[in-house]
């Protein structure tokens, strides 16, 4: 097949890659520009964003003798991903921007030129296993490495975008792949993972946004007595779950721990309460996505809602004509913000995902 | 079963205005200097058996240029030697007359006149007029004539490109100079496209300064020249030996510009006959791409003559196609060519030069530079007619899609795998 690998710069894009290359496949290296201005996110060298990051993909081709060329896709990006990003947290979610990169630029923009100009599938390095189904379609599943596994930032792929997929890497783990690195002669055989949002190069997301959507103080409000707690500089630096940094100036009168239970985009006001209203056993989600056939029953499987996060029991329903999705947590879930993404799994399965518009809490459920 | 990699398929070079072949004579008499040890500015017998070689190159460059030998300033190449010209005659022109802040220039430069121009202008209080170019990239001399007149006491330096490196263009630079002149405003021309495919005569041009470099004529890279007036005050930008006239220093590359010298003497020598041969594959080159793609437009001047347009540049914009599908397209196929846009980090940018123009960004970024040069043969003319029309019909494909939601799922399987 003729594929065009993703290759981001680091150690996984650069592996999967070369294995694409010796497994007899005609293999042409891309490396996806995605800042418009790649000398501000130049520094801490984040994963994808930086010219070093270009040069390290390029050599990387070079070691594996495949032809490579720069993309750029930052105008695509800005528009699908980093100002979804801003209007989300504007709108007092907390959005995956991975999800959507992937959703939105590499498996639709880039794999529809790829496909256009000729290429059969597109190739990168992240670790999740595509299989076929008994009834013929493919299936997307978990790592082998679970402590790797990012099958939950591909549940947004479609029957379509996975049968132009290749994950090399899915079978492997983390280590393999470095020491296989090395002994394929790549550079970057010992580049640090990328962590954290490539965009915001310093890490610091609630500076970011804060630079970005400005500053607008509110109050802080206790979620039982309604009383004001204090006030805050902006409810950016805010999540749900957070506990840390809150900075009011008394305790709670049971002198337990308060935790973010809630942010108001328009107000700012940040609810603050105990941990156990944190927990939530039902989520509505919305914008689903399948990576196969539409569930038409309640499926009894697990759902993820957060990147690397815990797998959780749960009875998933279609509904609203197939727009939205209703998900009952047999086993709880505590921090949970609209925004997220909950992928829905049967077993290793990636079933498919939805974003989450709401969570309640219907059951007296413990906060453990 | 392993298929074969791009890399080994008969290659077709037609971006020549990147860099072009060296000539044999030129590696030969380069590679015999290497072998050769001695700095140039040594006083003893390989010492001065080096200097010799290098005044015996300079000596002949400038006869081939047109200028005396101690006119000839070697450099790195042409970027440097641009960067020498803008900023070391800004400083010694604002030096003289603090008056004197402002740069005249074209909107259509190269970025080594342009960047340097910006970085005066952000750090030492220039002054930049960019002048418009006409459709065919041409500059408009009386804007020139406009603009100097406006206050020609204030004017440091009027720097033009005498052929445009994008779209082939050549510069009115005797007209230009006739402006500057009877205000005694130096010109700096950078004529790095043009030697070795127009007649060019630094005396005869009046011009006061004059970009060259090896690589673009079939010398080595990373060599080049600064042919600088005689009597001209030039600021120097490297600090050092000051070996060469004190406007540059570091130790002279004797084996480089020996075989730049061997270069430029055979590209003048044989211009001619060059220039009219690749005026001739380059008309039918273009005759030939717009017969597979009717709607492909030429851009640049359409006359091949030494005013008009260098004789080896195609530069044609493809409706509905991106640039690099084009170009990665086409690599694919064994052939080389160019958006003809800069590079940064290796993102390309809609070219500067087709904005200038009056293009959109969409046909900017729609644009092939198609350039010939010694080594190019009927052959590469058919490869590329052959390939041209496939290419293009890919490339709009993937052009207009902008999402899988606007494909109908399937879609992929249709535009499978060719050949």
């Amino acid at each position: 097949m003729r594929v065009l690998a993703a290759m981001s710069g680091g150690v996984d894009s650069a592996v999967a890659a070369a294995r694409a290359a010796e497994a007899g496949h005609d293999v042409t290296g891309i490396h996806l520009a995605l800042s418009r201005n790649p000398k501000s996110y130049r520094t801490g060298a984040r994963g994808c964003c930086t010219i070093e990051d270009s040069n390290d993909a390029r050599r990387a081709a070079d070691v594996i003798g495949i032809p490579f060329y720069v993309w750029d896709m930052s105008d695509r990006f800005h528009e699908d991903v980093v100002e979804d990003f801003m209007a989300e947290y504007a709108a007092g979610r907390t959005p995956n921007p991975c999800l959507r990169c992937n959703e939105k630029i590499k498996f639709a923009a880039v794999l529809d030129r790829a496909l256009a100009l000729g290429f059969d599938a597109v190739v990168t390095g992240h670790y999740a296993q595509l299989r076929t189904g008994p009834d013929g379609l493919f299936e997307l599943h978990r790592a082998e490495d679970m402590g790797k596994d990012q099958s939950y930032v591909l549940g947004v792929l479609s029957q379509e975008q996975l049968a132009h997929s290749m994950f090399p890497l899915g079978d492997s783990r983390k280590e393999q792949v470095r020491v296989e690195a090395q002994h394929r002669g790549l550079s970057v055989a010992h580049k640090p993972d990328s962590h954290d949002i490539c965009f915001i190069s310093d890490g610091d997301t609630g500076g970011w946004l804060r630079e970005k959507l400005g500053t607008g103080s509110g109050e802080i409000v206790d979620s039982g007595t309604g009383e004001v707690l204090g006030v805050h500089e902006g409810s950016f630096g805010f999540t749900i779950g957070q506990r840390k940094g809150l900075r009011i100036g008394r305790p709670a009168p049971d002198g337990r721990p308060r935790y973010v239970l809630d942010i108001e985009p328009v107000s700012g006001t940040v609810t603050v309460g105990p941990r156990e209203e944190l927990t939530v056993d039902h989520l509505t989600g919305i914008r689903p996505r399948w990576c196969g056939t539409v569930p038409d029953r309640p499926l009894e499987g697990t759902v993820q809602l957060r990147a690397h996060g815990d797998e959780h029991r749960a009875a998933v329903t279609v509904g609203d004509g197939g727009a939205q999705v209703e998900v009952r947590l047999r086993d709880p879930a505590q921090g949970i913000a609209p925004g997220q993404a909950a992928v829905v799994y049967d077993g290793s399965r990636v079933v498919g995902s939805a974003t989450i518009a709401a969570t309640r809490r219907t059951a007296a459920t413990s906060g453990a | 079963m392993s298929q074969v990699p791009p890399t080994t398929a008969p290659s077709v070079y037609l971006d020549h205005a990147a860099s072009t072949p060296m000539h044999p004579e030129a590696v030969a008499a380069m590679t015999a200097q290497l072998t050769r040890v001695g700095n140039p500015s040594s006083l003893h017998a390989p010492g001065r058996a080096a200097r010799r070689s290098v005044e015996e190159s300079r000596e002949r460059i400038a006869d081939a240029v047109g200028c005396r030998p101690g006119e000839v300033v070697f450099t790195s190449g042409g970027t440097e030697s641009d960067n020498l010209a803008v900023k070391g005659l800004f400083w010694s022109r604002r030096d003289a007359d603090p008056r004197r802040t402002r740069i005249i220039t074209s909107a259509a430069e190269h970025h080594a006149v342009l960047d340097p121009v910006y970085w005066l202008a952000d750090h030492e209080g220039a002054e930049v007029e960019l002048l418009p170019v006409d459709h065919l990239g041409r500059l408009d001399v009386d804007a020139l004539r406009r603009a100097v007149e406006r206050d020609p006491g204030s004017v440091a330096l009027v720097s033009l490109m005498w052929a445009n490196n994008e779209v082939g263009t050549v510069q009115p630079v005797k007209d230009v100079v006739a402006v500057a002149e009877a205000h005694g405003i130096p010109v700096h021309t950078d004529a790095v496209q043009a030697l070795s495919q127009v007649p060019v005569d630094f005396a005869a041009s009046g011009v006061d300064a004059m970009t060259v470099t090896a690589h673009k004529v079939g010398g080595p890279y990373g060599v080049g020249a600064l042919i600088v007036r005689r009597d001209l005050d030039l600021v120097a930008l490297l600090h050092g030996g000051g070996q060469e006239r004190d406007i540059r220093s570091g130790t002279i590359d004797t084996p480089a510009i020996v075989g730049f010298a061997t270069a430029v003497e055979l590209a003048v020598k044989h211009r001619e006959e060059h220039a009219e041969r690749i005026c001739g594959l380059r008309n039918d080159l273009v005759r030939r791409v717009v017969e597979q793609v009717p709607d492909a437009a030429v851009n640049g001047d359409p006359e091949c003559t030494p005013d008009h347009r260098l004789p080896g540049n195609a530069h044609l914009t493809f409706p509905g196609c991106e640039g690099d599908s084009l170009l990665m397209l086409l690599d694919a196929r064994g052939i080389a060519c160019s958006t003809g846009s800069a590079c940064s980090a290796g993102v390309p940018q809609p070219s500067h030069v087709l904005l200038a123009m009056g293009r959109t960004v969409e046909q900017a970024r729609s644009s092939l530079r198609f350039t010939l040069g010694h080594t190019t043969t009927r052959a590469d003319i058919d490869a590329l007619a052959e390939a041209i029309g496939p290419v293009v019909e890919r490339a709009r494909a993937a052009g207009v899609l902008t999402g899988l939601g606007d494909a109908p799922a399937g879609a992929p399987t249709a535009v499978g795998r060719e050949g």
